[in-house]
This record gives structure tokens, sequence and C-alpha cells, in this order.
């Protein structure tokens, strides 16, 4: 048994060491593989406030991941074919600048995801989860058929959007920002959980009835904490976008909703680094398993039935030991 | 000076054809405890539930500290001092001891927005915490987690989360419930003196605790109050004896 804390660090670790062994092998997939791990990993961190310290299990986070994606794909696709998205009040061509399909990407998943609190929050269980996803099917649909752009083929994108001073196209080097992303949200996420809002949300997970009487606002933190959630997701989703220079309805699909909560629920739920883990654990069975057979989701579903059953804790439950909360 | 701390006027509350609370009135002083008892299902519950904003009264309202509160959602009320501690506890119990009181300090604070500094390291909360439960005597325990805690050690975290709210009043639900009898008279002791701090409306089944620390009670029954008047005289009071006491 080792403290989480070691356990974090071997798998911050993993993230700078194998891909710095795949750029001095040259071996340009396992970065893109890896980048791929990554952007899985902070679409699931974003999840994972929601669904593992707030407890309402959202099956429609795909929602927010397409959308980023679609954000993406929009901006990109009118300014690389010079057609003018907004005309007024000002002229808006799209872009092609990273930072700035990020910050767009953020806003709009979080009027996203507050328009679709508002609503599934008034119910709870399973009721939550199913209206979650009705959203999300409803997102997937709408793409589908939204022909302007793509409907059912998705939009291609030539180049990969730009950073300033980067050479995105370069594996290692949008590796390299999508890992800082992740530094940087889970860097966030550890301060948030131990804030009086991180703690309040945790609180209200085990007992509404005491975060009520000690005068915090049951439904607005459930509401804060979807809205970010949405949020990071969406950001992640504009990430995976950039990663294949493709969007399509896909992204919105129920399957993509599950398996960011079988991220979560290998690496352990609520932990700060479960998504992590359980989203480099998919990718890396995806590639090895999924090269042999292409049934190898039953080799998945195999272990995550053994640690619903035997660890419910996830991968960090079953190694680490538990800490004393208090530090 | 004598305007009362909380004071409920004509509460009403039915569910479908069932009365549970009819014209109930009542106040609580400063530095007093009034107690309510009642046999089982005579309203005692859903009174407090009115008064603390977690059912909505048909009738009737509620005033605390001649503030109108009959509106205010349960947090609201909390935060203008009402502290509350559940018949059955209502605790984060995959949370440390210490996370639980700190809770409570924050929720008091108002820096109940914070998303970025640590909680455990705001020097002023943390003390204010430990200090609530250094008075129940769980401080040793505070980095435990709370669902290692025996039931008495959750009623008296309860008491305790309760005391870092600095509340104007406070409505305890069956605190000694589940105590053993050592249990129930340290809780006395601590209530007795913790009326000079805050009036307590409480709500007991263990007669001789109410009958040790009540200044005044008000017995219920069906949900209306049958008596409400000095501790000494409802002893004495015949209906009283009739319907709840019991004879002999």
């Amino acid at each position: 048994m080792i403290k989480e804390r070691q356990l974090n660090t071997f798998v911050l670790g993993l993230l700078i060491l194998i891909p710095i062994w795949a750029y001095l092998n040259d071996e340009p997939f396992i970065i893109t593989l890896m980048t791929r791990a990554v952007i899985f990993a902070i679409a699931a961190v974003g999840l994972n406030l929601a669904l593992g310290i707030g407890g309402f299990i959202s099956f429609g986070h795909a929602a927010f991941f397409g959308l980023g994606g679609y954000v993406m794909g929009i901006l990109a696709w009118h300014s690389q074919s010079y057609v003018t998205l907004i005309e007024w009040p000002i002229i808006f061509e799209g872009t092609k600048s990273m930072p700035l399909i990020w910050i767009i990407t953020i806003l709009l998943s979080a009027l996203l995801a507050a328009i679709i609190g508002m609503i599934s929050l008034k119910t709870t269980g399973v009721y939550f989860i199913m209206i979650t996803l009705a959203f999300a099917q409803m997102m997937y649909y709408f793409s589908t058929s939204w022909s302007a752009y793509g409907g059912e083929d998705g939009l291609s994108i030539y180049m990969r959007n730009s950073f300033p001073g980067l050479n995105t196209l370069d594996p290692i080097q949008f590796f390299i920002i999508c890992c800082t992303i992740l530094f940087i949200v889970l860097f966030f996420m550890g301060r948030l959980i131990k804030s009086p809002f991180g703690l309040a949300l945790n609180a209200s997970r085990q007992s509404r009835q005491r975060v009520e009487a000690v005068g915090f606002d049951f439904h607005k933190l459930q509401l804060t904490a979807f809205i970010l959630s949405g949020a990071i997701t969406g950001l992640a989703g504009a990430l995976f976008a950039d990663l294949n220079r493709f969007v399509s309805p896909s992204m919105f699909s129920w399957q993509l909703s599950g398996e960011f909560i079988v991220f979560i629920i290998i690496g352990g739920v609520g932990r700060l680094f479960g998504p992590v883990i359980g989203a480099l654990i998919f990718v890396w069975l995806e590639h090895s398993i999924g090269g042999i057979s292409d049934y190898w989701h039953i080799f998945l579903g195999l272990i995550l039935l053994a640690i619903v059953l035997f660890g419910k804790g996830g991968i960090i439950g079953l190694v680490c030991r538990e800490d004393t909360q208090n530090e | 000076m004598n305007e009362p701390i909380l004071e409920a006027k004509k509460l009403c509350k039915t569910f479908g054809s069932l009365v549970a609370v009819q014209d109930v009135s009542l106040d609580i002083n400063k530095n007093e405890i009034h107690a309510i008892i009642g046999p089982n299902g005579a309203g005692k519950s859903t009174l407090i539930a009115q008064i603390c904003g977690s059912l909505i009264s048909d009738e009737g309202s509620v005033f605390l500290a001649s503030k109108n509160i009959t509106n205010l959602s349960t947090e609201k009320r909390a935060s203008l001092g009402i502290g509350r501690t559940f018949q059955i506890s209502a605790l984060a119990k995959e949370d440390s001891v210490l996370q639980n009181a700190i809770l409570g300090a924050v929720g008091a604070s108002g820096k109940r927005w914070g998303f970025f500094k640590p909680i455990l390291k705001d020097t002023v909360l943390r003390d204010q915490a430990e200090h609530c439960l250094e008075m129940v005597g769980l401080k040793d325990l505070m980095n435990q987690k709370t669902a290692t805690l025996s039931h008495g050690q959750l009623r008296l975290l309860e008491v305790a989360i309760a005391l870092t709210l600095k509340p104007k009043v406070f409505i305890m639900d069956e605190p000694m419930a589940g105590l053993g009898s050592d249990g129930t008279k340290q809780l006395t002791k601590f209530l007795d003196k913790l009326r000079e701090q805050a009036p307590i409306l409480l709500v007991e089944h263990d007669m001789d605790a109410v009958f040790a620390l009540a200044n005044r009670i008000t017995v219920l029954d069906y949900g209306r109050v049958i008596a409400s008047d000095k501790a000494s005289s409802i002893k004495k009071n015949p209906i009283v004896q009739k319907a709840y006491l019991g004879e002999g």
C-alpha cells in the first residue's frame, strides 16, 4: 500500500516520461496515443466533479464534449473556407487560434451546462441519468441533421489550429499543449476540492440536510459544480477535435458519455487522479488489445466488473491506503 | 428586551386528511430552554421541520428575532441564526470529524463561495471548529473519519456543528436519543450551560433530562398544544399526566 500522493506523482511521471521516450525513439504514434489519453483525462476530470464529488451521475457529458468539438470545428471551418460566421454586430470570420477557440468553448459549454443543469438538477438518481442522456441525444440528432456543418459526415479541418509560438502539427508540441492544460485543470481541481466550495459539495453528496442546516444553498452548489464540470469537458472536446482535425456527431454519442464514466470508475470515483488513471488504462487497452481483436470491449468489461465487485475505490482504492483528510 | 428570540404563531400542517400540526404557537426567550414533549406522532418533528424550513407550513408564521422567516428557505434560516441538530444524524460520514465541524464554521462565516483557498488552512475557522469540538469533548477524535464514531459521538458532533454556527437559537431534535445514561447526564450538564449562549428549543423523550433542563414545557398531542407552562406546573397538570406522563 502506498500513499495516494505517491501514486499521483508516478502517474504524472508517466505522462511526462512516455512521450519523451517516444520522441527520442521517433514513435509519433505513441505520442498521439498519449495525447488522446490526456484529452480523455481532461474530459473525465470535468465529469468527476459532478459525478464523483457532487454525486450526480451525468450520463450526458458527451453533450459538452461534442459542443467543444463543434465550436472548434465551426470556427475553424469558417476561417479555412473564408465564409463569414457572424455579420452583425461585428464581422467575425471564424478563427484558427487555439486560445480564442478555447475561451469561446468554455463560455458556451458553461452556458449549455447552466441550461441543462437548471432543468435536470430538479431530478435525482435514475431520472437525472436519463434526462442528461436525453439532452446529449438531442444534441447528437441535431448535429446529424445540421447539413450546413456536414450533418452525419461531420467537418474536416485541414490544418490543426494554431498556438502562438508553437508548431501544433508536430505531435510532441501538441501533446505539450494538451498535457499542460491537463496539469492546470488538475491543479485547480485539487484546490477546488479542498476549498469551502469543494468541502460543501462533497458534504452535499452525503447529506443534503447537513449542508442546508449550515446555510448552503443545495441547488446552487450542484448547479455551480455542473457548470464547471461541463466547461472543462467542453474544453477537452475542442482539443479532441483538434487532435483528429475532424469533428462528427459521434462526439455527442452516448457511448462516449459512458466511457467517461468508465474512466472514473476504473481510476477511482471522486479521486483527483482517478479519471487520469482510467483514461490512460482505457487508451492503452484500446491500443494493445484492440489491435488483437475488434471485440476488445469484452476485456474492458471484465476489468470493469472486477473493479466494481472487488475494489470499489477503483485502481486508487486498491493501491493506496486512506490518507488522513485533515492535512 | 423581552422580545422572544423565536416565535411560532398558529402553525398548521396537514398531510392529506391527517392533521399533523394544528394552531401551534410557542415562543422562546433569552437564556431559556423550552422543551416540547408529546407521544410519538404528536407532531413534534413536523413542528420542528416547519420552524427550520424543511416543511412549508399551510398556515401560520415563524419569527426569528422579530423578523418574519416564514417564507425563507432552510439555508436562509440557518444563516440568519437557526442552529439545528437532527433526530437522525445528518453528517458527511466519509469526511473527517473536523471537516464536518469546519463545514458549519464556513457556512456561518460568509466564506461559502471560496473556490481556491484550502479551508483547513483557514486558521480562524479551523480554531473555531476545533474549539467547538473541544466543548463537546470530541477534539481528540477530529482526525477520524466520521463513520468510525459511535452513535453517542455522532450525536455530540451534531451539537458541535450547531455550535460552530453561533446561532441565535438552537433547535435540538432528540439530542439524547441513544445516548447511555452517562452520556445523557453529560449532555444535560452541557445544555444547561449552553442556554446562556443561546436559548434552546428542545424536543426530547427523556423526561428526567426534560424536567432537569426546561424552563417551560409545551405538550403536544394529536398536533395540538394541550398544555404550555412552566416546567413545575406541567408536572402537576392533570391533563398532561393523563395524556402523556401516565398516571402513577
